[in-house]
Order: C-alpha cells, then structure tokens, then sequence
C-alpha cells in the first residue's frame, strides 16, 4: 500500500502539470465557466426532455389504444374479459380464451423458471469452481440473445415430439383415470398446448432470471457471508438467511422481468401453442391461444371495424395485465421494507 | 467544402430526375401471391428499368392500404363483392389461380390414394367425424386400410385466403358448416390445433400423425405431402394439378364481374377447392402517372409472366379472361378528367 501511494500521487502530478501546460493556450477560465454552465443547462433539459417523452409515448400508446379498441369496448364492455367465443365470420369476440392462455402460459414458464434460475445463480455465486464461473455465465447470457421464432421453431419441430412421447403419454398413463390430474392431462398428446408453451417459455426466461440472480447475489458483501460462515452456518442457511434477504428486491426485479418476458412473447408461442380459441377444457395438453399470438396471427388480416377493435381491446387488455404485474411487485417490494423497519 | 456540397447537389438532382423519368410503382396485399409477384418485379426491372414494390402484408392490411391511396394497387386473395367495390370507387382484377389441397399424415397412405368429399371434409373440420375408419370415410374409400385412430386436424392459425377458399368451400357443400362456421379469411374453429402460415401448417401434418390439414398447392409439390382426392360438383374424384385449377377457372363466368369465387365449380374436371387472387384498384386516379406505369407491368405480366407463373406452380389466367381485364382497364380506370390511363 504504502509503496504505491506515492506513485498515485506522481502521476496526478503529472496530469496537473500537464493540464497547466494546455491551459496556457487556451482561453481564460472565466469562459470556459460560463460555457460549462450552458452545457449543465441543456444538458438537464435533454435529460429532462427524455424522460417526459418516455412518459408521453406511454399516455400515447394507451390513448391510441383506447380510441382503436373503442367500438369493441363500447360494445361489450367489460363482459369481454369473460367471454369465450371469438367469431370473426359473425363478429363476435370475447377475449377469456386469449387472457386464459397468457396468465397459464406465463404461470407455468415462471413456475420451472423462478427454481432453476435460482440454482443457476446459487452455483455460479456460491458453489461453482471459479475456471467455470466465467464460461457458464456467458454461456447463459448467449441463451438470451437467441432470437424467439428460433425457440419457435425448435418447440415444434424438436421439442414437441419429445414432449409428447417422454411426458405426456406417460402422464396420461399414469394419472389418466385419476379424477383431478386425468381432467389436467386429458386432450390429445401432440407436445403442443399450454404445457408446451410454458416450457419453452420457461427456457427462454431463465437466462433473464437467472442473470439477475447471479448479478445481485454477486453484490452481497462478502463480510456479511464470512460472519455467518464463521457462525458456523452451513452454505444452504448462507444463502437463506443472509444472501436472498440482502438481494430480495433485485431477486423479485428479475423475477418480474422474466415474467413480463413471458406475457409479452409471441413468436416462440404462436408456434407451439396450438392456436386453438375454444376454451372446452382445462387441460394442459389441450391447444389454446395467447392475447400476442391472437394479435399476431390475426391483425394483418382483420377487416378493419370490430374485429381489429376486438383485438386492439385484446391488446389493451394485455398492457393492463402488465401494469398490475408491474404494480404488484412493486406493492410487494414496499410491503417487504416496511416488514424490515418494522423488524429494525 | 463548397465543391462537395455542389456534387451533392449534383447528384441529388440526377436522382430525382432518374426517379420521374422511370416510374416506380408501389404495392401491396396479399402473401399467397407474392412470390410470383415478387419474380414478376423483378423480371420487370430488368425488362424496362422501372421499378415494382410489392409489400407482403397480407389481403386485409393490402385493402386498407388500397382503401387509403398509400398504394397504386392493393392484393387480395379475397374478391370484394360489386357493391363493395362501387361504393370505394375501385375495380379489381385476377392475375394468377392457385389451388387448396387437403393433406394427410396417415401411415401406409399414398399421395392420391384417400378419396374424400365436401361434405366428409366438413365434418372432420367440425369435429363430427373423429376417427380414420368412420363409416363416412370407409364409404368413400373401398377397399383402403384406414386405422382405426383419432383424426387430428390442423388449419391455419393467421388469417388467410388459403383459408378463405377452403371454408368458402365447405360453406357451400356442408350446410352444418355455414350454419355453424361460414366463410372468412379467419372463422371461428369448432376444433383443431392452428399452424402459422402454409408452413406451419404443413410442419404440423408432417409431424402429427392421423392429422388432416389444407396448404397451397405449391407446398403440396415441393414438400411431396400426401394430397386426397376430392369429389367435385360433377361427381368426378380429381386429382389437384395445373389442368384441374383451369378447369375450374374456364368454367366460371369472367364476363359480368370480377368477383368469382372458383370454388366447387361444374366441369369434370374441376378441382373444386380453386381460387384466384385479385388486384384492386381506383376507378379515378390521383396520380395517372403511377396508374398508367402500374397497368404497363400487369399487361407485359400476363403476356410474359405465364412461365414464371408456372415454374412457382401457380396457374396461370385463360386468354379469355385476361382479354377480359383488358377491356376493364381501357373503360374503368381512368384520371381526374375522365381520360383513360391504360395504354390502348
């Protein structure tokens, strides 16, 4: 330590001296102050003018969303959250069926999600030797990067197949005369439906959860870990008393942008989920539709009139369920704190 | 710095200049078409040096984009009726036809061996006939060894005009269809998992086995799918190729109007599931220029554009009716002053 102080201090020497150099042949001071202030200012202004323009496309998009879904909320109102039919030929719609597939979908992938990511982040930080420490966590951070249609395309074409071999026909096998689980696992095992969709979507959201994870276990000061450690606690208690309390709010922020990952999803879901916008069981196996993959699907064709009213309402509807996602974790995380003042 | 604005300049004018002299057309509308159209473009170019855009947005989004003159011509794969069209000010003709295939998955099955009509195809669709050896099925088929297993059907997910000819089909021959589906580029399916595009589709019937499914006749030979035959009005089973889809064509009546839909169609040797794809247009033009440039290249398509037509395995309009158009375009469409724009 002591050896390098002065070495620090030699080089701001330099640097000091080296700016006294320039200033010989620049302006005098005064100016440059003033111009410095003018900066600061539109400085402040740009940033300013980005995030008002940021809350402006939001009023936006939710004003322009409104008055397109307008005919369709004029005509069904809020009895369009509970109906099931969606006839383009007679033009009616109701959106049960699409709202059903995207909470089913996004609950199964957070489901597999949320525990795998938590072990992937849990053996990178604690567990993993440090020469793999590296190439794992880029390796996940790559599993982010492949572009959905891609998880699409591999849901149908490889991982489907494999789904319905492997899991569901022994699943049915076995639970299929059981009351409860037989109606949950009923339906044709083609390895496309809700279960599908969830699962690939699990896949997709992982890296995201568990970059997260990783990041914010990492931030944990390792003081805190070495007290306990040296309490004699063991790595599970580490981890559960002191790393997942510390890094609560980061773990609940990955969590929920893996799930806004997984509500907003198209492609990869459009391709395995079937498609299908009856909604004649509850089974897992059963096709059914997603509110992205109804959009997706079906606006470049909609007449304009109800039937892209119906579906500019399947998209408000979407952006609502996202807000309230957005506002429960939120509410969560406050209700977290306070439980901890409380407990200070 | 003087100079190189000038050049700029310079060149900035040439651009122009070599934009008016050769006029580009815009366009868009239906997918079905657009690979041919966009080979058609091309050649075009290479032709004449004028320049043909053709957006593949899909049929409803090309009528919207038509309906607001953001395009010199709109695509559809779905006629509109007369009175649509007089009241919009616009005329429609067809450039190519293609052909709706049913496909099946079923092992020890051979392209052409399943026999199957209307009113069978219906009702697989509509869920009433669920197995292979379903009475209905075996009496089409003597002699066929059709297992005994679930049909899985399988349609198209996104709007579409493939999908329009099939349910425009079945609408006629199976009077529990149009009462309980009816016709449209997207209906409401009573059963079946929905693939994206021909392709999916066709991934979907490739995959599932006992799956039935309908794609364009281009998948059909490209892919070598396992086609049935169909029963046409004239009782006649047929198989689907060029000569059938023009045999259906010849026999509709071009000579009143444009909106003809060549399904189940008299002639025996009709394929009854056959469709033509349409171009509209405004009858009054804002920009004669662009509308005369745009009928140029739909006159030199259908006199050298039959080949290109052909080798894409869509099929290309008799003499008779492209005489037809002809005569529409020199009398209907014409500029502000009345004059026509077509080149006599």
């Amino acid at each position: 330590m002591s050896s390098t102080l002065p070495a620090n201090e030699a080089s701001l020497d330099l640097r000091s001296l080296a700016g006294r150099r320039q200033e010989m042949s620049s302006p005098p001071p005064a100016g440059r102050a003033r111009t410095g202030a003018v900066v600061d200012r539109v400085f402040g202004w740009t940033a300013r003018a980005a995030a008002v323009l940021t809350l402006g496309l939001l009023v936006a998009i939710l004003f322009s969303l409104v008055v397109g879904a307008w005919p369709a909320i004029e005509k069904y109102g809020l009895g369009f959250l509970t109906s099931t039919t969606w006839d383009p030929v007679t033009l009616e719609f109701g959106g049960l069926v699409m709202i059903y597939g995207t909470l089913a979908t996004s609950l199964i992938a957070l489901v597999i999600a949320v525990p795998v990511s938590f072990g992937i982040a849990l053996f990178l930080t604690e567990l993993s030797p440090a020469w793999l420490k590296r190439p794992l966590g880029t390796a996940i951070e790559l599993l982010a990067a492949v572009p959905s249609i891609v998880y699409g395309m591999w849901g149908l074409l490889v991982f489907g197949p494999i789904l319905a071999t492997f899991v569901q026909q022994p699943l049915q096998g076995l639970f299929g005369n059981t009351p409860v689980l037989g109606a949950l696992f009923s339906g044709p095992p083609v390895g496309i439906g809700i279960l599908a969709a969830g699962i690939i979507l699990a896949i997709m959201i992982i890296p995201f959860i568990a970059a997260v994870m990783r990041d914010v276990f990492d931030v944990t000061p390792p003081m805190l870990k070495e007290s306990a450690y040296a309490l004699g606690s063991t790595t599970w208690e580490v981890v559960f008393k002191v790393v997942l309390p510390y890094t609560k709010s980061g773990v609940i922020g990955g969590i929920m942008l893996g799930l806004g990952r997984a509500l907003g999803e198209t492609m990869a879901v459009t391709f395995v989920i079937g498609n299908f916008n009856q909604l004649d069981s509850l089974s897992l196996f059963s096709a059914a539709n997603s509110i992205t993959s109804a959009l997706a699907n079906e606006f470049a064709e909609a007449a304009s009139g109800m039937h892209q009213a119906a579906l500019i309402y399947l998209g408000l509807v979407l952006f609502f369920i996202t807000f309230v996602v957005l506002s429960l974790s939120k509410m969560l995380l406050a209700r977290l704190r306070r439980h901890e003042g409380g407990r200070a | 710095m003087n100079m190189r604005i000038q050049a700029a300049a310079a060149l900035a004018a040439l651009a122009f200049t070599g934009m008016a002299a050769a006029q580009d057309v815009t366009g868009a509308g239906a997918s079905f078409p657009a690979p041919l159209y966009a080979r058609w473009a091309a050649d075009y170019n290479k032709a004449t040096g004028v320049k043909i855009n053709y957006q593949s947005v899909g049929s409803g989004a090309g009528i919207k984009q038509i309906d607001a003159k953001t395009v010199a011509f709109g695509a559809s794969d779905m006629p509109l009726k007369d009175e649509e069209l007089a009241k919009k000010g616009q005329v429609q003709f067809p450039t190519v036809i293609g052909g709706v295939i049913p496909v099946v998955n079923i092992k020890g099955i051979a392209p052409g061996q399943l026999r199957l009509n209307g009113q069978v195809l219906g009702d697989i669709f509509l869920g009433k006939i669920t197995k292979w050896d379903d009475a209905a099925i075996k009496a089409l088929n003597p002699g066929l060894a059709l297992p005994d297993a679930a049909i899985a059907p399988v349609r198209r997910a996104d709007g579409s005009g493939t999908t329009f000819i099939f349910t425009n089909y079945l609408s006629k021959v199976n009077a529990d269809w149009k009462a309980k589906v009816g016709e449209g580029t997207a209906v409401n399916w009573p059963t079946g998992a929905g693939g994206k595009g021909n392709e999916g589709v066709a991934a979907f019937v490739g995959r599932l086995p006992n799956s039935i499914g309908y794609v364009e006749y281009a998948y059909v030979k490209q892919n070598k799918m396992t086609y049935a035959l169909m029963q046409n009005a004239a009782g006649q089973f047929v198989a689907p190729d060029d000569s059938a889809f023009k045999a259906a064509a010849a026999g509709a009546d071009w000579s009143k109007s444009f909106h003809q839909i060549l399904t189940n169609q008299p002639g025996a040797q009709s394929w009854p599931l056959t469709g033509a794809t349409f171009i509209l247009m405004h009858k009054v033009q804002d920009k004669p220029a662009e509308a005369t440039a745009t009928l140029k290249f739909f006159e030199w398509a259908y006199k050298n554009g039959d080949k290109t037509a052909e080798d894409l395995d869509y099929v290309p309009m008799p003499a008779s009716v492209k005489a037809q158009v002809a005569k529409l375009w020199a009398s209907e469409i014409k500029d502000g002053s009345g004059k026509t724009v077509a080149i006599q």
